[in-house]
This record gives C-alpha cells, structure tokens and sequence, in this order.
C-alpha cells in the first residue's frame, strides 16, 4: 500500500491543470463557482470542449473513446475539474445509459448512440421513476404494448414518468416500460429507447423548492417506439436497470466539488464577521468546519478504495451506496454550514442574479457569495432522496454486504 | 405551576385556527405571496378584526396588555396557518414604543391596536450579523432633533411598514464616534417610513416573507423620535429581541406541528413495496425523533414565553437564549427529515412540506442562529455566581421569600 501519488501522477495533474486554466471559459467558472444556474448551453459548451480534446469520457473503454486514465488518473481528473468549477458533464448519456448500451446493446445501437454521446450531440434523460414508483422502482406501470403496422413493429407506449431531470433540454429517453405482467414484479420490464420528439410525448415542468426549473414530468400517450430501441432482451429490463443504478451511484460522491465547496465554505467564514472577528476563528463554527473536512478525508479514501476494485469488467458492487450515502451527506451538511456562514445575508431571494441577468446582488445587505445560498441549500435536500433515497441505500448495504 | 391557557386565550387561538382553515389555505396563501404586494390588506384586516393587533398593545391605547404568554397561542397558530403578514414584524417593534414608555408616541400604538399602522424594526446591517449593538446609521444633531443617515438591511416587512424604529449611533461633533458595536452613542428612533430621505428596496425571501433594505439618507426626525439612547438603548434592544425570540418560537412550534402532521398523514397514504411507508420501522422511528424534537421544543417555547418578562436580565437571556438554540435544532431536524420522508414530492413547491420547512429555516436566521444562541446561553451561564449551583426556580424563589420578609 502506498497512498502518495507518483511522479508520473504528479506530472498529468499538471497537464490536466494546465490544459483547464486554458480551456474551460471564464464565465462557466464564473457561474459554477458561485452557485448560479447553468443553462442548457452551458453543459452543451462545456461538453464539446472535453469532446474535441477527447476527454468527454475518460471512464469509456479506449476503443469507444475513452483516455485510458487508471481510477487514480481518473481521480485526479475529477479533482482538478471540480477545483477549476467545470460545469459538470451530465451523467444521463456517458455514465448512465452508454455502459448499459456497451455491456447489453447490439452492434448497430452502440455504432449508432455512443460517439453521439461522448460528443455531446444527443441530450439524454432518465425515464424510471413514475409517480407510484420510487424507492419501490419495479411497481413501475408504464405500459409498452407490441404492435405491428405498415411501417413495421413498435412497441405502444403509456403511462408517466417523473422526476426527469433536465428532461424538458432532452432529445432522448432510456425508459423502463412493463411490457409484461408477471408475478414478480422485477420480470417484465424492458428497456426503451425514445426519441423525445415522437408524437405523444409531454413534458411538464416541476418547480422545485427554490424555484427551479431542474425536474419534469414526462407523459406519454400511444408514443410509438420502433422494436429496434429495445435495448438486450424484452422482458430483462431489470437486470439493465440495476447495472445502470450501480453506475449512478459512484458518481454521486462528488469528492471533488464537496473540496471545492469546502474551500467556498472557508473563505466566506474568513469574510464573514461575528462579534467583530472572522466566522472562521469561532470555536463553534471552526469545529463543524473540521467535522466535515474529516468526513470527506475518510470519503475520499473510501472512494478511491471501491473504484480501484472497479474493475472495468465488472461494474461497481453493493459499495456503491456507502458512497452515495457518505457523499450526498457531505454535500448537505456544507449546503447547512455556507448557510449558516451567510446568515440573514442569505435570506433575500434574488432570481436575476441565480440566472446571471445580473452580476451584482441587489440591496445594502447585497453580497454576491451569500444570495444563492439559501436556494442552494433547499435544492440539495435532494441528494439524499434522488438516485434511490439513502434509506433504500441502507437497504442495499443491509442486504448486499452485511447479509442481513 | 399551570400549563393551562385561560379560556380566552384558547378562545382566541381558536378563532385564529378557523380563520386559518377556513380563509387562509394553501392556494390563497401561494397568490398573496407571489404577488407584487406580497402581503393581503384583506388578511390583514381579518387579522385585525379578530383583535391580534389590539391584544399585545397597553389598554391605554386601546388594546388589552397581553403579554408573550397572551400571545404564544396566538403565535402558535399562525405559525399552523404559515400565515406571511407583517403581524410579527409590526407588534415585534411596537413592543420597542410600549417599553420605552414614553407617552408621546401613544398615538402610533392606538393606530397600531386599530391596524391601521403596520410597523418594522429596522436593526440590522449588512455586516452586523446577529449583533444587534453593531450599528454604524449615524443620528446627527439637527437642530433640536437629529438627521439619521446609513443603510439598514433584511429589515423584515421593513416595506410594508409605515413605521420604523431604527438603531443608530448618535455622532457628536467634538469626538471621534465611538467603535460600531460600543454601547456609547447607540440610539433608537421611531421613524416615519415615508419620510424624506429614506429609499427601501423589497425582496422576496424563500419562505414566502418579505424583507427590505432601507436606506436612509439625512432623514429628518424630531427630538421626542429617540425612544431610548445608550446603556437604555442598549437594554431595551436586549429585551425587547428576547420578546421577539419568545414569539417566534410560538411559531416555530406552529410550523413544526403542521409538518409533523402533513408527514405522519403522508406516510400512511404514500404506498411502496406494496405497503403505506408509515409501516417501515425506519421511518417511524424518523418520526417519533421528530415528535420527541417538537415536544422538547413546545417546551421551550412555553419556558420562554413564561420567562421573558422576568426581572432578572441575566436569567431572562438564558433562557431565552435556551429556547432559540433548542428550536432551531428542532426546526432543522424535524424541517429536513420532513422533506425526506415526503421523497420527491418534498423538494416540490407543491406541497405544504416545503414551504413550512422553508419557514422553519428562516426563522432559525432571524434573530439570532442556533450558535448565536448557545453562546449567549453559555456567556449568560457564565455570569452566574462560581460556586452557586442553586438553580434559577431556586434563586428566584429565595429572592421572592426575602422581599415578603
């Protein structure tokens, strides 16, 4: 065991470093450093960046575009990219439904989807989750029933998914479909691929609670999707989903951006005054500060203890929740502590600024740092529901590891 | 010792709680607070009429002399209701006026008891955090009276209001003035909020509030508008914040009450694995820690409310203090497991559980946060006699028995 990294380490962290401080644009730093929303063409620059570097997919298997980086390289990357506030590259199409493709889909759809996915030509969204079936995801009951027309055999699509995160800028869906009733409610299930464009498809807004525009609802009325968008077998859904899930998961411990948001944390507390000495120096205050960075030293170790077992055959085990879990803790608990860090300053709600219609926070109590705090902390309450809530989670554990 | 409310004062909590349910539902409330006003003159009256705004003020002014205990179940309810009218705002800085004491200013109380004055404390500044003593506003001499210039920010309702008291610091020619946050030189002055020189900027806030940076710019004001100037500035600041603690944690308890409930109810509806969630043991344990958290806080609050009229500045800040610092753990775990519990549907705008876990969050920065609290709990502790471990009920009862001797 050796926990240093190496001199060859040392030198692709400085071409990474290096190659970011040149390439990835002010504003999108701008925008990512200090929490203001990020628009449809935000992750669609960023990601065409990385594309024409080839490094939009470090974790692909080089024969599809990947770098070829091992977990510590691609550690490194991360880290450096969460420390330059690069906008992140949504995970929907590289991390989600492109390892299914390469491990269940046929020749023609992987030649067809995955150089438009490490490029960044399709916008993908999720379609698992319906109103019925969330932590309980295999209640799901949209229905894809088989038919044959003129112009070939289609599945006919009904039903409504939701929680589709940045569905409404989508221009494909993976969707889990019940095509079969059957007693266990894993089996028949199957795994669509839809064109967002097809007739009968609606997407509706969801505000969320710091009034974003982040999630969707997605209906679907007689949508006819080809049999060819099947993904593996019809029926076997399942056991696609489930390798999907174990993706989603390890990329949710955001070591990375919790670093960079630590170091935020840090120098707002610096900024900040209490009884007339920096927030910072607060014994109180000082002591939450530490708890947290100690939590994510030991996360960060854990991460990199699972992924190295990773290997690119197998996909990520059961662990993967302890990530999700560890993960999206810290990411809550610095959410509290900038909040608590910007105090009252954070309680004006200014929407022109989260938007970036304007640069300068309004009113005497202005400050920039502090105004999108408060709905920053209201959106990530999210972490520890979305990706299969940190209760199913500890179910997962529960089961999987300890047996139980 | 008596944990009853007298028949009026559940009377009244009644008459608000059917006001509530009947009149201020969920959809109402979500039209008035996205609306320019941000505020309903409809509500208000309503408010009014049920004789909220009569009940804190002196009977001399119309009103009936209730005190924080009066007004816990009043507090208690519009906190159930998540009712978002300047009715804190306003008693919160009449209560200023009334302890001052000074009768000049029994005209601005009558209108406040007959509702036809709304009223903001205008403390803060951007860099003054919780710190109510750091206060930069200068009050010149002008004449017999002063002119006040400086900025005041996240002034609650300070745009809805028709009358603002300040804190400022009184500048005298012939020395330097003192350091912001020294107690030589703080001010408070009852300003007319449409007065030449002042600007105010409203803003929306997440939990449906308003909040409003005032700028003032030489606003002219006669010399019987200071209430209070120095080490009296300084106590009256103290208590009168310990008085709006005591409120707000009445309604804390309020939202934290209606969140519980939405919760429990939605736990028993919402079905996964073929079962409502209410039977998964994990979460009903999740639910009786948040049960346990709203107890321990109705009891603070009650402890507050009881105590903040106490005689014994020390004690008083204590345990008003105590009750902040408790409520806010409460409102933090019992706001954010709400959300968790109600899933997906938790991080909506749809549903009641947000917009009541927003409040619970603002509330705890209003005031003075949780670790402002512990260590104004600590610092109080700290001016207790070394070696003196009788407890407060003790002291108290020994300082009753020597005054009867």
């Amino acid at each position: 065991m050796d926990l240093n990294y190496s001199v060859s380490d040392d030198a692709f962290r400085e071409e990474v470093r290096t190659w970011l401080s040149v390439n990835l644009p002010d504003d999108l730093r701008f925008k990512i450093l200090n929490h203001r929303r990020l628009q449809k063409d935000d992750f669609a620059r960023w990601h065409r960046t990385l594309a024409r570097k080839g490094w939009s997919v470090p974790a692909w298997p080089v024969e599809w575009g990947g770098t070829g980086w091992n977990a510590t390289e691609r550690h490194i990357w991360d880290e450096e990219c969460a420390a330059a506030g690069t906008p992140p590259v949504l995970p929907f199409g590289i991390a989600m439904v492109a390892p299914v493709l390469m491990k269940f889909g046929n020749e023609e759809q992987k030649q067809r989807y995955l150089p438009r996915i490490r490029d960044g030509i399709d916008w993908w969204c999720q379609g698992y989750s319906e109103p019925g079936s969330g932590s309980d995801l295999a209640s799901l009951k949209t229905r894809a029933v088989r038919v044959s027309d003129a112009n070939g055999e289609h599945y006919l699509v009904n039903g409504q998914k939701t929680w589709t995160t940045l569905g409404q800028h989508a221009d494909l869906m993976f969707c889990l479909v019940r095509t079969e009733e059957s007693e266990r409610r894993q089996e028949g299930i199957s795994f669509l691929l839809i064109d967002m464009k097809t007739p009968g498809i609606t997407v509706r807004p969801i505000i969320t609670l710091d009034e974003d525009h982040e999630v969707n609802e997605v209906f679907f009325d007689d949508v006819k999707v080809p049999v060819e968008n099947r993904v593996g077998e019809e029926n076997k859904g399942w056991t696609y989903a489930k390798y999907l899930l174990g993706h989603e998961r390890t990329g949710i411990a955001q070591v990375g951006r919790s670093k960079r948001e630590l170091a935020f944390l840090k120098r707002l507390a610096s900024e900040q005054t209490k009884n007339g000495e920096p927030l910072i120096d607060d014994p109180l205050f000082a002591a939450k500060v530490a708890h947290i960075e100690i939590e994510l030293m030991a996360l960060e170790i854990t991460v990199l203890r699972v992924v190295s077992q990773d290997g690119a055959a197998k996909g990520p085990g059961p662990e993967a929740s302890l990530l999700k879990i560890k993960g999206t803790e810290i990411q809550q608990g610095l959410s509290e502590l900038m909040l608590e860090a910007a105090g009252p300053l954070a309680m004006p709600f200014d929407e022109n600024l989260l938007e970036g219609k304007s640069e300068e926070a309004a009113g005497a109590g202005a400050n920039v740092d502090a105004a999108p705090l408060a709905p920053h902390y209201f959106n990530y309450r999210k972490t520890s529901i979305y990706g299969g809530s940190n209760e199913i989670q500890k179910n997962i554990i529960s089961q999987m590891i300890l047996g139980l | 010792m008596d944990f009853e409310f007298t028949s009026e004062q559940t009377q009244l909590a009644d008459a608000v709680r059917r006001f509530v349910d009947k009149d201020y539902g969920f959809e109402t409330r979500k039209k008035i607070v996205a609306s320019t006003a941000g505020t309903s003159d409809e509500i208000w009256a309503r408010l009014v009429d049920l004789g909220l705004t009569a009940l804190p003020m002196p009977e001399e002014c119309g009103g009936f002399g209730g005190k924080a205990v009066d007004l816990l179940p009043v507090m208690h309810e519009l906190g159930r209701g998540l009712v978002a009218e300047p009715f804190f705002a306003t008693i919160f800085a009449a209560e200023f006026i009334k302890r001052a004491g000074l009768h000049a200013h029994n005209a601005i109380l009558e209108n406040v008891a007959g509702g036809s004055i709304k009223m903001a404390a205008a403390l803060t500044e951007a860099q003054s955090r919780y710190d109510l003593f750091d206060v930069t506003t200068s009050a010149s001499r002008n004449g017999e009276g002063f002119a006040l210039s400086g900025r005041k920010a996240i002034v609650a309702f300070g745009a809805q209001a028709d009358r603002l008291i300040v804190s400022a610091r009184i500048r005298n020619h012939d020395a330097d003035h003192a350091a912001s946050r020294d107690e030589e030189g703080l001010a408070l002055f009852v300003v007319d909020a449409r007065a030449k020189g002042i600007t105010r900027r409203d803003m929306r806030v997440l939990d449906g509030h308003r909040v409003a940076d005032i700028a003032l710019d030489r606003v002219e004001v006669s010399a019987d508008a200071l209430l209070a100037r120095g080490a009296a500035a300084r106590e009256l600041i103290d208590a009168v914040s310990d008085y709006g603690v005591a409120l707000l944690a009445a309604e804390a308890t309020g939202v934290m009450e209606t969140l519980n409930a939405a919760t429990l109810e939605y736990t028993k509806t919402r079905k996964q694995f073929g079962q409502p969630i209410a039977r998964f043991q994990v979460l009903q344990h999740r639910m009786v820690d948040m049960f346990m958290h709203f107890e321990q806080a109705r009891s603070m609050a009650y402890l507050a409310a009881g105590k903040v009229d106490s005689a014994d500045a020390r004690a008083r800040r204590k345990t008003v203090s105590a009750a902040k610092v408790r409520i806010g753990q409460a409102a933090r775990f019992i706001g954010q497991q709400a959300v968790q519990i109600h899933g997906g549907m938790g991080v909506t705008d749809e549903l009641p559980a947000a917009h009541l876990f927003k409040r619970l969050t603002m509330i705890e920065l209003t005031l003075g946060d949780t670790d402002h609290h512990l260590q104004r709990f600590i610092a109080a502790s700290k001016e207790e006699p070394l070696g003196d471990e009788r407890s407060i009920a003790r002291q108290e009862s020994e300082a009753r028995l020597q005054r009867a001797a």
